[in-house]
């Protein structure tokens, strides 16, 4: 196993300069009216400076070299758009805390309600009225049949009246926090519930489920020992996934609530062309990701013992 | 506590009907008898007409709500190209006038002429609300939200069906094979990584800055990356199954990897996939809406729910605008609940246990 970690990891970093690569390529592909606010006024030869001080006139060997120098000591560049010369790093440092903390929080609350949710329903479906399924059937549906920008938009506007919440977000009132952490929680709580019910209708119809409830064992029993152990396993691989999304925030709703974190900060940078808050970013959320499905492989093997990642006598 | 446990229905009716059986009287010709020897017995043969999709079309068929949102689909999708036909001439694009009573801004009263008679003019019939004349209403800049509409649910389900069937080929395809070959597991590891982490913000703007920005640029932009989360997935579901018993007999038996895909792999898979398949055409419609508020969608002369909902958004804040919001939310929330509903069941009807009663 170890061996197999250690070939991935160094693979990853194979992955991270080819990703790397593509993005600073494509970036150069964007027209160059869009690095200057007031393009049509601008003389050939001011935007020929502009461009110099950009460093987008040397070939793009060199850029890419450049760029690759900068990340080994530590110095990704400064943002000439989104804050003009501020370090990106300190930009990043300064948003990510934030959205970390409401991402965790709102990820914390769909597990805890989403999985006894899926559970719940998945049971109830071997009731008489399975009333337990198409309620939460109908809170499923609802929120993936809305579009997330819907909903949030309806819970600020009509919940943000009750007292002590909101409009807006202030850091140093923690009422105000609630609105946004349910929105956020409200589309994953769907999500987990929706598959682990799945999983678990599919599992516990099976052979050795019959055998285990044929031979008298408690159906509380049953379905923590043997259905929703296995119907996890799927389920586990996205958990790291789920932990990173949090670090990119969420667009709709930090823009809702003006919450000053990390959402919408890659698509406003890549809309105003920043080059190097883009290529900060991007590094970032790509080392952090190729990490998370490591981990999500690896989660998915310890839950499940059957399940081998390295190379294996007839495996194929 | 007794409120929260759950009786099991099946175990409770067969442990019934045992009693009931039990107790009964039996005749002489119910009882066991030995059969006498049969020499042909052995020759005959034994033939099952079942088949497996025949079989899980007749158990989709039996759940009621899954048929009713069938029909619902099916419905819209007629509806869509029979509107045009309908005796009510509106474009989607056409900008209206119409004639309306003129307001004073201030008293909010009519503006009366000496003889005592609302003045009329003829004005942009913009933020109508729905009636006879326009019967969705009219949006900000005076278009038919009718014709909209349903030009946008066509155009959206066409971006949905089209993504969704790339979707379903390179996903199923590609997650087959990242995780059953194990010597192309890194291959695709690393290309999913390479994939996964291009931001599609800025693959979406350079390919409109590429091609003229439309629907066939929308749709491959969100094809390049759509294909990724479904072959992990699936990739997911092989990884876990892979090295099964029967599986690991099937290769002893020197059975071709092709075979063991499609007759041991992808049967089992049936109900995750087309769960995953109902869901991925109204991911795609709402994906078309996230590219919309970042305003990377279609122009706004190709009507999309994206864009309806989009431009419903902004006049939120206005009470009396709302439906212009409201109406494009309801129709996407419907096409997207059927296929939620339909999927599911679909997923239920596959499973060959659920074949038999």
């Amino acid at each position: 196993m170890a061996k197999y970690i250690g070939k991935r990891l160094l693979r990853s970093l194979l992955t991270l300069f080819l990703i790397m690569s593509i993005v600073f390529i494509l970036l150069r592909q964007m027209p160059i009216e869009g690095y200057f606010q007031n393009f049509e006024k601008m003389s050939a030869l001011q935007i020929k400076v502009g461009l110099q001080q950009l460093g987008l006139t040397d070939p793009l060997p060199v850029q890419l070299a450049n760029f690759w120098k900068g990340v080994l000591t530590g110095d990704l560049g400064v943002s000439h758009k989104y804050r003009v010369g501020v370090d990106v790093l300190e930009i990043i440092a300064g948003k990510m805390p934030l959205s970390i903390c409401i991402g965790m929080a709102a990820l914390c609350i769909s597990l805890l309600v989403g999985l006894p949710l899926g559970i719940l329903m998945a049971r109830s479906t071997r009731t008489r009225w399975k009333l337990g399924d198409k309620l939460g059937t109908v809170f499923v549906v609802v929120i993936q049949g809305v579009p997330a920008a819907i909903y949030y938009l309806l819970i600020q506007f009509y919940f943000s009246r009750l007292p002590g919440a909101s409009m807006f977000f202030y850091m140093d009132q923690p009422t105000t926090w609630i609105l946004p952490i349910l929105s956020l929680s409200l589309g994953n709580t769907a999500y987990y519930a929706m598959w682990l019910r799945r999983y678990m209708v599919d599992e516990s119809n099976k052979d050795y489920v019959t055998l285990a409830r044929a031979k008298g064992v408690p159906t509380a029993a049953i379905s923590r020992k043997h259905v929703f152990r296995n119907a996890l396993v799927p389920l586990v691989q996205f958990i790291p996934t789920s932990v990173i999304l949090t670090l990119m925030g969420s667009l709709y709703v930090e823009s809702l609530y003006s919450i000053p974190g990390m959402g919408g900060l890659l698509v406003t940078a890549i809309q105003g062309q920043d080059n190097t808050l883009v290529q900060a970013l991007v590094l970032i959320y790509a080392a952090i990701s190729i990490l998370g499905l490591l981990v999500g492989d690896l989660l998915m093997a310890l839950m499940d013992p059957r399940i081998t990642l390295g190379k294996k006598e007839g495996g194929r | 506590m007794a409120l929260f446990r759950f009786k099991d229905s099946k175990t409770q009716d067969l442990s019934e009907s045992l009693a009931r059986e039990t107790k009964r009287q039996f005749s002489q010709e119910e009882l066991f008898q030995f059969a006498a020897y049969d020499p042909n017995a052995g020759e005959r043969g034994g033939y099952s007409d079942y088949s497996y999709w025949r079989s899980t079309l007749r158990a989709f068929r039996k759940n009621r709500v899954a048929m009713f949102f069938l029909c619902v689909i099916l419905a819209t999708l007629l509806f869509t190209f029979l509107e045009p036909l309908l005796p009510y001439d509106r474009e989607p694009n056409t900008i209206y006038y119409s004639e309306q009573v003129q307001m004073n801004l201030f008293t909010r009263q009519p503006i009366l002429d000496e003889a005592g008679n609302p003045v009329v003019k003829v004005a942009l019939a913009k933020d109508m609300r729905p009636g006879s004349e326009f019967w969705f209403g009219t949006n900000a800049i005076g278009q038919d939200l009718w014709s909209q509409i349903w030009s946008g649910t066509r155009n959206s389900l066409f971006i949905g069906f089209a993504v969704a069937c790339v979707d379903a080929l390179l996903g199923i395809l590609m997650g087959v094979l990242w995780g059953y070959v194990r010597k192309l597991d890194f291959f695709f590891t690393e290309l999913y990584n390479v994939f996964d982490n291009v931001p599609q913000t800025l693959v979406a703007i350079i390919i409109s800055y590429i091609l003229r920005p439309g629907m066939g640029t929308m749709i491959f932009a969100m094809c390049l990356t759509s294909w990724l989360a479904t072959a992990r997935f699936v990739r997911n579901q092989v990884v876990i199954i892979r090295d099964r018993d029967y599986n690991l007999a099937s290769r002893c038996l020197g059975t071709p990897t092709r075979r063991i895909i499609t007759k041991n792999l992808l049967p089992y898979l049936v109900s995750i996939i087309t769960m995953r398949m109902a869901l991925a055409i109204p991911a795609a419609i709402n994906n078309e809406v996230f590219l919309t508020y970042i305003s990377l969608g279609v122009p706004l002369e190709t009507p999309t729910l994206g864009n309806l909902v989009e431009a419903g958004r902004k006049v939120m804040s206005e009470p009396l605008l709302r439906y212009q919001l409201f109406i494009p939310v309801i129709v996407l929330a419907l096409i997207t609940i059927s296929f939620y509903i339909i999927g599911n069941a679909f997923a239920d009807a596959a499973d060959p246990k659920n074949h038999v009663n």
